[in-house]
């Protein structure tokens, strides 16, 4: 009998209580796995903390004229950053309407049985791949493809139409143009995937009472699929807009870094991701500090359209999975 | 006896609906035109793709698969109008910091995903915490820069671990909420039957769920691995530009990127032709990197 107990302890058995080390293991994994949640929240909280920390003197010397002011001029000291809002704003709402467009339809065109299964799937793994292609890469791809290709365009524009706002300039090399295109095939894959995402969370009867209430192809898609699957749509545009608004060596590479506000698709502008990439390597201190507040603008734009992208998209998935 | 004949003066009055389809009505024609320029704008979307590839292959390809393949590879940046050169210390540089990038940040977010997604997933803390991982994806690259350059630069200079941890900030978002998803997806039943033959929790993840959820998690690592390689906005003013082979981590440091983006704008056609060719091995890398990841991710029926 006492050989019995003996060995269910011993380690030759298969089965036995956890021994003191496993329960000291299980706790210090688990206090490790909670630290590392813990560290992504102290980690968003350090880099806020951070950046307001180095931006504060540039946001006491400034105050809020710098986001109204319109010179960026070191030596006088003089800082504001309206051209730059309001290249972000403009590149980027260009990008979206473009970039925003050709993304839906391509989601419409993947879901809607438009093509064959696994041609679908090669087609959307080419999309995937024009998201992995580096920022910079199409940078360089926009300075030596895009802009010649645009120029007897822009030239022409420019021209006949020069009386239009859009063509009041003449494209001489870095622009608005190029660099919204750009940005617009950058978010392409962003907005693509997540309004994906929503056409297929719709039940597949939704479209069967579409088909069989004798509707055609395109009017099951924009009366019937395109309305259900607003919202995340709308998910998709905002999250796509979002990342226009970040995106910076590409903008910095094709926009002309130049401190105006214009309507001209064709003249240089300025964001305020490209102005960071641009002066910050070079800059003296007090630069420095007026770029940290410029990177908190940046930081409070997009922090706001994520969080409102997030919601939208929260509210979407809870929408039919509540439904199931 | 009016009931009966009231439907049969509406039947009379009515005629036979046509149900076989119009090809020529306008309903008809309308969906095949939308239908027209949904194909339209697919093949205009992949034009670029397709422009960017042909391109580094004719530009980026002349020299990387040249006859002096060896120099671009090892050799030194050229200056001003010298001829030749190659974009080594740049290879060599990318790969360093999205190694220590890689040090840090998958144990981190791994351990991270395993409290989001097993432990305490309904918890404030995991809320609090997927929340933040969400909005910090969304946060612009470039700022991962300025925190670093706030945090380390401003006082040690720049210098490879100042790139390489600005890289691991961003790739910690990917490497959570990839992990995370990969396991959530390891079913409850699993879990059940380890706890139900009394594993703890730490024996249950590292026996079930890490070893299940394995192939999405590495999916997620290698897609994170492959972003931070081709990123250049947080390295700008933390690893800055170096024109030679890293001797220290202390130091600063060439990039893949930060070359190309630096080469771009100059005026000699022998410094843009290697921001081509640097082009197309950052491109190259990335997408092995991401084919990889796919191989791996592809269910397994």
């Amino acid at each position: 009998m006492a050989n019995l107990f003996a060995s269910a302890g011993s380690a030759s058995s298969v089965s036995g209580p956890p021994s003191g080390g496993d329960y000291a293991a299980d706790s210090i994994f688990r206090g490790l796995a909670w630290l590392s949640a813990f560290l992504i929240i102290a980690l968003t909280g350090y880099i806020l903390w951070e950046i307001l920390r180095e931006a504060f003197p540039a946001m006491q010397a400034y105050g809020l004229g710098f986001i109204t002011g319109t010179t960026w001029n070191v030596n006088a000291q003089q800082f504001g950053v309206l051209p730059e809002i309001w290249g972000t704003l403009y590149s980027s709402l260009l990008a979206l309407f473009l970039g925003g467009s050709f993304g839906i339809a391509i989601a419409i065109f993947l879901t809607q049985d438009f093509l064959d299964h696994r041609v679908a799937t090669v087609f959307r793994t080419i999309i995937e791949m024009l998201a992995a292609i580096p920022s910079v890469v199409f940078g360089l791809w926009g300075i030596f493809v895009l802009i010649p290709l645009l120029k007897p365009g822009a030239e022409w524009l420019h021209s006949q139409f020069g009386w239009f706002p859009l063509f009041s300039t003449d494209l001489a090399g870095p622009g608005m143009a190029p660099a919204a295109l750009v940005l617009a095939i950058m978010i392409l894959p962003t907005v693509a995937a997540i309004s994906v995402d929503a056409f297929r969370r719709i039940p597949y009867k939704v479209k069967e009472a579409a088909y069989g209430m004798g509707t055609t192809r395109w009017e099951a898609i924009l009366k019937v699929m395109v309305p259900t699957a607003s919202s995340g749509l709308l998910a998709a545009l905002v999250l796509g807009f979002g990342r226009a608004l970040g995106e910076t060596m590409a903008l910095a590479m094709l926009i002309g870094n130049a401190n105006q506000i214009s309507l001209s698709l064709f003249s240089p502008a300025n964001t305020l991701a490209s102005l960071l990439a641009s002066t910050f390597p070079e800059a003296g201190q007090l630069e420095v500090q007026a770029l940290m507040y410029a990177a908190l603008v940046l930081l409070v734009i997009t922090f706001i359209v994520n969080v409102l992208g997030l919601a939208v998209q929260q509210y979407t998935i809870r929408k039919f999975e509540g439904k199931k | 006896m009016s009931d009966f004949d009231l439907t049969k003066a509406g039947e009379a009055a009515r005629p036979m609906p046509q149900l076989a389809r119009q090809g020529f009505e306008v309903r008809a024609l309308k969906s095949g035109l939308l239908t027209g320029l949904t194909w339209l704008a697919a093949l205009i979307a992949a034009v670029p793709l397709i422009s960017v590839m042909y391109l580094l292959l004719v530009k980026g390809g002349s020299r990387l698969f040249g006859a002096d393949f060896a120099e671009v590879l090892t050799g030194l940046p050229p200056a001003g109008f010298e001829l030749g050169g190659g974009i080594g210390p740049a290879i060599v540089g990318t790969l360093v910091m999205v190694g220590i990038a890689s040090v840090i940040s998958i144990p981190i977010g791994i351990l991270a995903a395993i409290y989001l997604g097993v432990l305490e997933p309904r918890s404030r803390l995991a809320n609090t915490s997927r929340f933040l991982a969400k909005v910090l994806t969304g946060f612009p690259s470039i700022m991962a820069g300025v925190f670093v350059y706030a945090v380390l630069v401003i006082h040690w200079g720049y210098s490879a671990w100042a790139g390489g941890i600005a890289l691991a900030v961003l790739m910690l978002r990917t490497v959570v909420l990839a992990a995370e998803e990969a396991i959530a997806q390891v079913p409850q039943r699993m879990k059940d039957a380890a706890y139900g033959m009394g594993c703890t929790r730490t024996q249950v993840i590292w026996k079930v769920v890490l070893p299940t959820g394995l192939p999405g998690i590495l999916t997620g690592v290698l897609l994170a691995v492959a972003g931070a390689a081709g990123e250049s906005a947080p390295l700008l003013f933390t690893a800055l530009f170096s024109n030679y082979f890293i001797s220290e981590l202390s130091e600063p440091t060439a990039s893949l990127s930060i070359l190309i983006y630096n080469f771009s704008g100059m005026p000699f056609p022998n410094q843009i032709e290697l921001a081509w060719t640097a082009s197309l091995v950052l491109v190259l890398i990335v997408l092995m990197f991401n084919i990889l990841a796919r191989l791996i991710g592809q269910p397994k029926v």
